[in-house]
């Protein structure tokens, strides 16, 4: 497979955070490394254990998987042990301008460490992930609206409509009382919505697999630099991923990597760049 | 259990504390280093969901409870803390727990009419269900964990959960009678209450604090009948000649054996571990009446038979050159064959059936997680790269009576599929391969067939992957979970038929990540070089994983007394055989035993040095020095007496059909007095639970994990025809591919089991050539599911399923030795009989055959969707009337002779010309003509694309069938003949097509036409002028897939413990 050519890709640093029931990390890594980013896959207990862990490292990635099994809650255990012993460490790669993917699991978890919608220092959960409206898990591909005037980094430069597999059973956004939705809709913190076929976001199973309000599929904070969605753009790295692939070809529309690939390109892109 | 008491609360919701000290505990005994037993506090924690969300467990719980009309329903997430923390650190706990935005919790209790919705009325009914007593509770540890990392310190005692239901406006029978719908006691117990509660709760607290003990069993003074006795009332599942010979044997060594060499024993000698029927010598009377003797039994002759000669051929052709294709057969867990230069491929299929019969979920997730582990426990190990999966049911709208004791096959279903989506999804493993089959015989014992493909790398750590390198001195550590009495028997209990007295203990529950840790410990120990050997802990507990890595060195000898217990109380015997889940046991060299431990800690992944392997040629265990086994391992593994048994080939009576009923289906007569009868056949097909789609199921399923699918469980213009074969990359940045496909086909062994056995390594075959496998690196694997077939007063026709069994083994190697596919792994279950209140039901037998294939560039891979109008559709493979044990057979009622018969030789060499046909770019999409034939393979093309199919029979396919044994269209359409694929080609492509496959019976159909007015695909199908067929994609889908996935409410977890991301 070709590589994905970012200028200064190779002066990028990526830490993949693995174990406790993560599983997406060879796709993750395998992802990073098309696009030419140095990166580190380590075991989270590694990485707690290691005051200096997250040093050096421009992009944290938070997999997808079912951390500690999501007993309790999706994310639950494993954004509190976050919490508990490597929170400021977070805050402070943020701070200085890092930026953070979660992806599923990882959405879960720091939405729930309270990384995202990140209004405000700190560390505060003030939205929830919770179970589909249709209970239980779903696999299928969705396609996603993607809102060019967000500050997201990573989903700037890609076509307004992409498609991305969702498999998730808690992927339902919730929000505290009081007017925050409107404040994440008026500041563009909402860089993906489950669309339909005309591109539109929508509430309507299946094109929204969770029931999620306004299609909402992802979150970032007001820096564009933390970033969390539930689909998974490291299970579309290849053109083969794509359930029509074959048909694709056959109308010679087959592109030349997976879309999901430009997703994480983006975020590589940011840091190459700038 | 321990009853506590809370106090009601009112206005504020907090509770009395209740803390008592534990009783005297007498475990583990003096000589050892006892732990500390601290001050242990119960704290029960509530949680709900937040009042104005939507409770979607309570959503769901309501549709589940169908019949009933309570006028509300909330649930509740409980978790009692029985851990040595403070009334304060409770409440931190609960903080942690609690979603602030999405839930309300209390220490105590909420109000019971908390969130109450509008239109509840009156005092509700709170129904808690939880785990029995000694059941893994994973949630429990992850709970434990929680708290552990919100106080900053480790934590000693365990959490239970459970779930409330707060139920309004229910009668008090409605209300018990929801009790019974959400839980299974066999692993649950539920408590019942009436709002306000009484102030009390329980905490299922398992184990006894008593003294381990070894009994001796008084076996030399025994007659027959005590002997049986022993073996019956102990669950061994041993037989007369067997007890004697452990008679023998311990008269010879002058004493009595110990509880735990008995048990040893019975779990080594099990069927389910030695596969007795297919070892024994049988003396078979073929069909002719032909008497002669399989000496060498079964297995030996048919199925290491099939392979050794399959590889003896691949040697003389010169085909592998230096790199023979099969790296490790019938040795280990699961076959090794060559993939490239940096992988094997490994591959196991498991049947786990008893135990999904008693407890639906938990046997079939422990079904998946098992033969998860048995890939990792191959050589030194390997990645999990895709799962497989298949079940056979009862007939789901089964509403007749049921005998006392079973599950409705609908219930049984849901289970199934629960236990193997959690114990998959968890694990981070996709699926690429499920199928179901219904018939009603299945309803005495489901079949649950799982397996996991896995990729070994060739060199770990500098040593070959594909063999253990243990040595007498390693140090034997048992890894993962810990030991209870959970699935003790299981290996015997597999060995016998279900009945009413069949062991609540012999159900394991699965807890997939504590599984999912043990894995990635492994890659990472694996890639250091930290262990020498490893086998997985299933089927008799550490006597079967120690016993059998005994052999690798010529001994072992370990300390049970060391295995750390989930709950106090457990016998020594019990400790031995127990089948507690997620445990492997590793031979770890002395100088890496530290590392090792040490990487162990770091994962939370629990490793504990039991003994060592020895060259002693004994298996010892004792309990803190004393002794418990001591056996032979000659005799442990050689012993078992070899019984000669006997098969005679009496099929009962089976009269076919009236010509008169025959031809009324199938006949020229019925296309005119019933103008579309092909057509409402058809339709009337694909809705039937053998052919319908059950997508709504199957995407519980993780397909995409690891992102290195290709072509995909389902397919087409809208992903919702099931595909012919699956392909997958195998390793990132690759192009290599794994090609996956299956056969299986019970209803042709009705007629011959030889037939049956062709005909499912010929579609298992097909359908891999058909996604783009190479012909020269496929492999099978075989598993056997068989009705007992040992005659005896209970099983009067066990001579004639004795036969069905090696006519079946015959018609297996024939067919594997023509195709030239080895058979590298496989399994048998031989007692899949259920004998309650008085009626006995018998599987069918059957047989699935798994094709694992490869391919060197997944970019030319094929599915079934055909692609562009104009291009050219054809059949290839002769059509005959074959509709014995068809699906249109089952579905007009009748009894056909005429099961497809193979002509392997033709199969082969047609194959061989359709691979290089396709090699050479001609072929543009294929699929299978199997179960339903013609029409139901067409009528997945039509949907897949999305476009018209224009054919006509008079194009060729009434052509080619001989004129002496005419065709009519019903019969041309469903019969089932083996060896048949349908392709399309571009025009420009059907000469060369022609002039390649021409010679092997292929045959035009017609012509990829635009989609219909409404944008969609249609099928006409036409003899002539006469239309057969004429019906839209649209039809044939609605027929085709269950309300259940165009919208209606998906179907439901039977327990919150199920409800999984």
């Amino acid at each position: 497979m070709n590589a994905l050519k970012i200028d200064g890709a190779a002066d990028v640093r990526a830490l993949v955070l693995t174990g406790y029931g993560l599983n997406c990390e060879a796709e993750t890594c395998a992802a990073l490394q098309t696009v030419g980013a140095r990166v580190t896959a380590r075991h989270v207990a590694d990485a707690i254990a290691d005051a200096d862990a997250l040093a050096g490292f421009q992009l944290v990635v938070f997999i997808g998987g079912f951390s500690f099994g999501d007993h309790i809650a999706s994310g639950r255990v494993f954004a509190n042990r976050l919490r508990f012993k490597m929170g400021e460490r977070l805050l402070r790669h943020v701070g200085d301008g890092g930026l953070v993917l979660g992806i599923c699991n990882g959405f879960q978890t720091i939405v729930k460490l309270g990384l995202l919608p990140g209004l405000e220092p700190g560390l505060a959960q003030r939205v929830s992930l919770v179970m589909n409206d249709r209970l239980g898990y779903w696999d299928a591909w969705v396609r996603l609206a993607v809102d060019r005037a967000s500050p997201c980094v990573f989903t700037r430069a890609l076509p307004p409509v992409i498609e991305l597999p969702s498999r998730h059973g808690e992927g339902k956004l919730v929000f505290e009382e009081g007017p925050l939705r409107q404040v994440l809709e008026d500041r563009h913190l909402i860089p993906v919505r489950y669309a339909d076929e005309a591109g539109a976001a929508t509430e309507r199973w299946p094109d929204n697999p969770d029931g999620s309000p306004g299609g909402i599929a992802g979150l970032c904070d007001p820096s564009g630099r933390v970033f969390g969605l539930m689909p998974h753009p490291e299970a579309y790295l290849y053109p083969e991923n794509h359930p029509r692939w074959i048909a694709q070809r056959e109308a010679g529309t087959l592109p030349e990597h997976g879309l999901g690939l430009h997703l994480l390109a983006g975020g590589v892109r940011a840091i190459a760049g700038g | 259990m321990r009853k506590l008491r809370f106090s009601q609360p009112g206005a504020r919701l907090t509770a009395e504390w209740s803390c008592a000290k534990q009783g005297p505990v007498a475990f583990p005994p003096a000589e050892h280093p006892r732990e500390k037993v601290p001050e242990l506090c119960t704290y029960r924690l509530e949680i709900a969901v937040r009042p104005g969300l939507g409770d979607a467990l309570a959503t769901a719980t309501g549709a589940q409870l169908a019949g009933m009309r309570p006028t509300g329903l909330r649930t509740r997430k409980v978790y009692l803390l029985d851990l040595d923390i403070g009334p304060d650190e409770a409440e931190r706990v609960l903080a942690a727990l609690t979603d602030p935005v999405a839930e309300v919790g209390a220490v105590g209790a909420l109000p019971d009419q908390f969130g109450a919705p509008a239109g509840a009325a009156g005092e509700p009914w709170l129904l808690t269900i939880g785990f029995r007593p000694g059941v893994t509770d994973s949630v429990g540890t992850s709970v434990k964990r929680a708290a552990e990392d919100c106080l900053g310190r480790s934590l000693r005692g365990q959490v239970y959960t459970a779930t409330t239901y707060v139920l309004w406006g229910l009668e008090a029978a409605e209300a018990e009678r929801a009790a019974r719908e959400l839980h299974n006691p066999l692993i649950e117990r539920a408590a019942l209450e009436r709002s306000p509660r009484p102030a009390e709760f329980t905490v299922p607290r398992a184990g006894a604090g008593h003294d381990a003990t070894v009994a001796v069993v008084a076996l030399r003074a025994a007659d027959d009948a005590a002997l049986m006795r022993i073996s019956t009332q102990g669950l061994l599942a041993l037989t007369l000649t067997e007890m004697r010979a452990i008679q023998r044997h311990f008269a010879d060594l002058g004493r009595d054996p110990t509880d735990a060499e008995l048990e040893c024993l019975a779990q080594t000698w099990s069927e389910h571990c030695k596969h007795k029927i297919f070892a024994a010598p049988i003396e078979y009377t073929d069909p002719a009446g032909a008497t002669r003797t399989v000496e060498r039994g079964l297995f030996r002759t048919y199925i290491r038979g099939a392979t050794e000669a399959v590889a003896a051929a691949r040697v003389a052709d010169g085909r592998d050159g230096a790199a023979p294709f099969l790296v490790s057969v019938f040795h280990d867990n699961a076959g090794v064959v060559r993939f490239s230069d940096d992988d094997h491929l490994v591959y196991k299929v498991e049947t786990h059936n008893s135990p999904s019969a008693l407890d639906p979920y938990g046997g079939a997730m422990t079904g998946i997680v098992g033969v998860n582990r048995d890939s990792l426990g191959t050589g030194l190990g390997a990645d999990l790269l895709t799962n497989v999966w298949g079940y056979c049911f009862g007939e789901p709208d089964f509403d007749g009576q049921l005998p006392p004791g079973l599950m409705h096959p609908r219930r049984i279903r849901d289970g199934v599929h629960r236990g193997v989506i959690d114990g998959g999804n968890q694990s981070g493993i996709p699926y690429s391969r499920g199928f179901e089959l219904f018939d009603a015989r299945y309803a005495g014992k489901p079949l649950v067939y799982c397996g996991t493909v896995a990729v070994m790398p060739v060199r770990s750590a500098g040593r070959p992957t594909a063999d253990k390198v243990v040595r007498a001195g390693d140090v034997v550590v048992m890894l993962g979970g810990r030991i209870g009495k959970d699935g003790i028997h299981g290996a015997t209990f597999s060995s016998v038929e279900l009945d009413e007295s069949s062991p609540v203990q012999a159900v394991q529950i699965g807890d997939p990540i504590t599984q999912k840790m043990v894995a990635d410990f492994l890659a990472e120990a694996r890639a250091l070089g930290l262990y020498s050997g490893l086998t997985d802990n299933g089927a008799g507990g550490l006597s079967s994983s120690v016993g059998e890595m005994a052999q690798l060195t010529g001994g072992a000898d370990i300390d049970l007394a060391l295995a750390p217990l989930k709950y106090p109380g457990l016998m020594p015997w019990e400790v031995l055989i127990s089948e507690a889940q997620e445990r492997m046991t590793l031979a770890v060299p002395k100088d890496k035993l530290d590392a090792l431990l040490e990487l162990a800690r770091r994962r939370e992944v629990e490793a504990t040095p039991l003994g060592e392997f020895t060259s002693t040629g004994r298996l010892r265990a004792t309990w803190a020095g004393k002794p418990v086994v001591d056996l032979e391992l000659e005799f442990l593994h050689e012993g078992t007496p070899r019984v000669p048994l006997r098969a005679r080939w009496s099929p009962p009576a089976r009269p076919d059909s009236p010509a008169a009923a025959v031809a009324a289906v199938l006949g020229e007569a019925r296309l005119t007095s019933e103008p579309g009868a092909i057509e409402h056949d058809l339709l009337d097909m694909l809705a039937r639970p053998n052919m319908t789609s059950n997508e709504h199921l199957a995407r519980r399923y993780d397909h995409e994990v690891k992102g290195l699918s290709v072509v995909k469980p389902w397919v087409g213009a809208r992903q919702d025809v099931p595909s012919t074969a699956t392909v997958m990359r195998a390793r990132h940045l690759r192009p290599e591919g794994v090609v996956l496909a299956e056969g299986v086909h019970p209803h042709y062994g009705d007629l011959d089991t030889d037939a049956m056995a062709r005909a499912c390594v010929d579609e298992a075959v097909r359908r891999a050539l058909c996604a783009g496998a190479r012909i020269d690196r496929l492999a099978a694997l075989d598993n056997f599911c068989w009705p007992d077939p040992v005659q005896s007063d209970k099983t009067p026709d066990g001579e004639h399923k004795l036969a069905q069994l090696v006519r079946c083994c015959e018609g297996l190697r024939a067919a594997c030795e023509a195709f030239g596919v080895p058979l590298i792994s496989g399994k048998d279950s031989m007692k899949n009989d259920a004998h309650l209140g008085g009626v006995k039901i018998s599987i069918p037998p059957t047989l699935l055959v798994s094709v694992i294939g490869q391919m060197p560039d997944v970019r030319r891979a094929l599915d079934l969707t055909p692609i562009a109008a104009g291009d050219l559709v054809f059949v290839l493979g002769p059509t005959g009337r074959h509709l014995g044990g068809s699906e249109l057979a089952r579905l007009r009622g009748l009894v056909l002779p005429g099961a497809p018969t193979t002509d392997l030789g033709a199969a082969a060499a047609r194959y061989a010309a359709f691979a290089a046909a396709r090699d050479a770019g001609l072929v543009r999409s294929a699929h299978v003509a199997g179960r339903g034939g013609l029409a139901v393979a067409l009528a997945h093309m039509t949907m897949a694309g999305e476009l018209g199919l224009d054919l006509d029979l008079d194009d060729g396919l009434l052509r080619q069938v001989p004129e002496d044994m005419p065709l009519t269209p019903a019969e041309l359409l469903f019969s089932e003949s083996t060896g048949r694929i349908v392709l399309t080609c571009r025009p420009a492509a059907a000469g060369a097509l022609t002039g390649r496959l021409g010679p092997h019976g292929l045959v035009a159909l017609g012509r990829v036409a635009e989609p219909g007015a409404d944008g969609g695909g249609w099928l006409r199908v036409r003899r002539g002028a006469q239309a057969l067929i004429e019906v839209t994609g649209a039809r044939l889908r609605e027929r085709f897939r269950p309300a259940a996935v165009h919208g209606p409410p998906a179907p439901l977890p039977a327990r919150a413990q199920e409800v999984r991301r």
